[in-house]
């Protein structure tokens, strides 16, 4: 019987099925518990799932490439994703034309500052360069993010979840920061999250105000261009 | 979903691939993509509704999509392993730092404007100071 059960495994292992459907039950797993606990950033999903998976994967002694033989199928719809950004981009980008130049300024400014003051950091810490690189656009949504690591020479999935703990500190500090600043206004404090921590910044500043929010989003689509044009510059005064 | 719709998409992302290796650019096909589709939603001034719930529909597990890549984390464990005190010390102040000065900039400069009295400032409904409001 259980030499019955490990041909199966070893046949299922091999098949990109299993991959594809463990990204899938593991995911939607972390939904579920996200949203049980209700909605605390902590508990992110996509933390929930890559620390399942790579336990399974460890534990089953898998590696990562037979995985990706079924997860790349997920993966794939990455490039198509990060083009359909541009769809609530151009529509909040409707909602705040007439105050676009100070909107612009202020992510401008939160680009480079979030840059540079994690690629310094961690430079005068010691860092090595590909970690560095891969830090680098550490505030930018996941799709986007990756896209520029990989570009410059860093790691992709390093940065993915580098990302990750990036978004779940801003959705935890933000309020608090904003708070001690006496920071009232919900668009600067809602484009101030979504440009610190994108995805996860701004589902926590929806939360709690519609403006904050449509502000994060904003700040979230506009500091992922920023940063893909400004990096190779920032870097350049590093390497 | 619309067949045609996710094909746009794919066609954007490779003209954004194309531009991308042609010009030897450091910017990710896909990012110039969207810049792309960006520009001609401002220019045709319309967004096609099949357009949005495509989208929408792609956009709902966005996070979903970067679990794969997310689990490739443990091929670089060793990274994380030597240089977590460098990588969360900077991730922490970094993210402070971030949201503080992205919106001390925009609280100064719509002061700024507002008090020049060119153009509107930044307009009305920001005020978060009404009573009993949670802030964000």
């Amino acid at each position: 019987m259980s030499e019955d059960l490990f041909d199966i495994w070893v046949y299922l292992s091999t098949t990109p099925l299993l991959g594809l459907t463990m990204t899938l039950v593991a995911y939607q797993g972390g939904m579920w518990i996200y949203q049980r606990a209700g909605m605390n950033p902590l508990l992110n999903p996509v933390l929930i799932a890559v620390l399942v998976l790579v336990g399974l994967l460890m534990m089953t002694g898998t590696d990562y490439q037979t995985y990706f033989e079924g997860a790349q199928f997920v993966h794939f719809m990455l490039g198509p994703a990060t083009v359909a950004l541009a769809v609530p981009l151009y529509q909040q980008f409707q909602k705040v034309r007439k105050s676009f130049a100070v909107i612009l300024v202020s992510i401008f400014a939160g680009s480079v500052t979030a840059v540079l003051s994690a690629v310094a950091i961690a430079w005068a810490l010691g860092a090595s360069e590909s970690t560095l690189i891969s830090l680098a656009p550490k505030s930018v949504t996941a799709p986007i993010a990756m896209g520029i690591a990989q570009a410059a020479g860093g790691v992709a999935s390093l940065t993915a979840v580098l990302v990750i703990l990036t978004g779940i500190l801003g959705a935890v500090l933000g309020p608090w920061v904003l708070n001690a600043l006496r920071i009232k206004d919900w668009r600067a404090r809602g484009l101030a999250m979504g440009t610190a921590s994108h995805g996860i910044g701004t589902a926590r500043a929806f939360q709690v105000n519609a403006v904050a929010g449509a502000f994060a989003s904003l700040a979230m689509g506009l500091n992922g261009l920023a940063t893909a044009v400004l990096l190779p510059m920032l870097l350049a005064l590093f390497f | 979903m619309t067949l045609g719709f996710i094909t746009m998409l794919l066609v954007y992302q490779l003209v954004g691939e194309v531009i991308a290796r042609g010009l030897g650019l450091a910017l990710p096909g896909p990012v110039i993509g969207m810049a792309l589709l960006f520009f001609t939603l401002v220019v045709r001034k319309d967004l096609p509704e099949g357009l949005k719930s495509t989208v929408e529909g792609l956009l709902k597990h966005l996070s979903l999509l970067f679990v794969p890549a997310g689990v490739g984390v443990m091929l670089h464990l060793h990274l994380l392993q030597d240089e977590w005190q460098a990588v969360s010390l900077a991730l922490v102040v970094s993210t402070v730092a971030t949201i503080a000065v992205t919106a001390l900039v925009m609280v100064g400069l719509c002061r700024l404007s507002h008090n020049t009295g060119e153009g509107e400032g930044c307009g009305p409904d920001g005020d978060a100071n009404k009573e009993g409001q949670k802030h964000v």
